[in-house]
């Protein structure tokens, strides 16, 4: 099976569900996060249908050596809960907080046209890029 | 800006998508589907990942939205953040997903899926302080966001 066709079928579920789940609009996620507010549990939802199918996936993989279009999983084995990782989710956490997008949605607003998705994953990208020119030289 | 009031089917239904996008891509292609990464992927910022598969799947990923849109439910983008608070948004998020190594999907979905205690620590912890930045903007500071 050619890898490049399934990563693009993952790829139109993955942004179907997005818009599926109403996770496109920021402002459903951040009632989700305001749970002193007008609490919306939207995303709750999300998250719990998300990972049925992906939980059962991950209990077949341990009876799998190697996946069915490649030599081997490729799935981090860390477990080691350091600085880079908390930093990083504390990082993610207020950007995510400040306007209600993470990256999946955004890409996924993008195919609104809405001037404010392209302004943030512009953003999001120059992010990705300071990390890598800063502390991910290394890795 | 509240939203409409959504039917739990809905976000159920597009859960379920997303996780099948994780458990193919996982079975078929041995990879988690975290969007930060493959992002990062797709624009050659990451090493170590082939940059096609990245490629393919955020372009899917952009026409699975699109037709979803035209085809399923019209979606409605409700974003009241200006220009300064998009731009510092989207580069704390760009910067902090890849420096923790993931974001909702690569640690949400597919982490708590394998119970990694990395991602079960970093979800508890984004979740939180989004959670929290969303109370000092709204409630302690009133209407930023």
């Amino acid at each position: 099976m050619n890898r490049l066709i399934v990563a693009l079928l993952c790829g139109l579920l993955f942004g179907a569900g997005m818009v599926v789940s109403d996770m496109i609009n920021p402002a459903r996620v951040l009632a989700f996060l305001d749970v002193t507010g007008a609490w919306d549990p939207s995303l709750a939802f999300v998250m719990g249908g998300a990972l049925i199918p992906s939980s059962i996936a991950y209990l077949i993989r341990r009876r799998l050596d190697a996946p069915v279009a490649a030599d081997a999983f490729h799935v981090p084995e860390s477990r080691r809960i350091d600085l880079p990782l908390i930093g990083g989710a504390v990082l993610f956490g207020v950007g995510w907080g400040l306007v209600g997008l993470c990256p999946g949605p955004a890409l996924a607003a993008l195919t609104t046209g809405a001037w404010q998705a392209f302004a943030f994953v512009a953003a999001m990208i120059t992010g990705m890029a300071v990390f890598r020119l800063t502390l991910g030289r290394e890795t | 800006m509240s939203p409409e009031p959504l039917s739990f089917v809905w976000p159920l239904a597009g859960g379920l998508l997303v996780g099948l996008s994780a458990a193919i891509y996982l079975l078929v292609n041995g990879r988690v589907t975290g969007i930060s990464g493959l992002t990062a992927t797709a624009i050659g910022l990451a090493r170590g990942s082939p940059r096609t598969l990245g490629f393919g799947f955020i372009a899917g990923l952009l026409v699975g939205a699109a037709l979803a849109s035209a085809l399923i439910r019209r979606p409605e983008v409700q974003i009241t953040s200006d220009l300064w608070l998009l731009i510092a948004g989207g580069l704390i998020v760009g910067f902090g997903t890849r420096w923790g190594s993931g974001c909702t999907s690569g640690h949400g979905v597919c982490g708590l899926a394998r119970l990694s205690p990395r991602s079960i620590a970093a979800t508890g912890v984004f979740m939180t302080v989004a959670g929290l930045t969303v109370f000092v903007t709204r409630h302690v500071l009133g209407g930023v966001g």
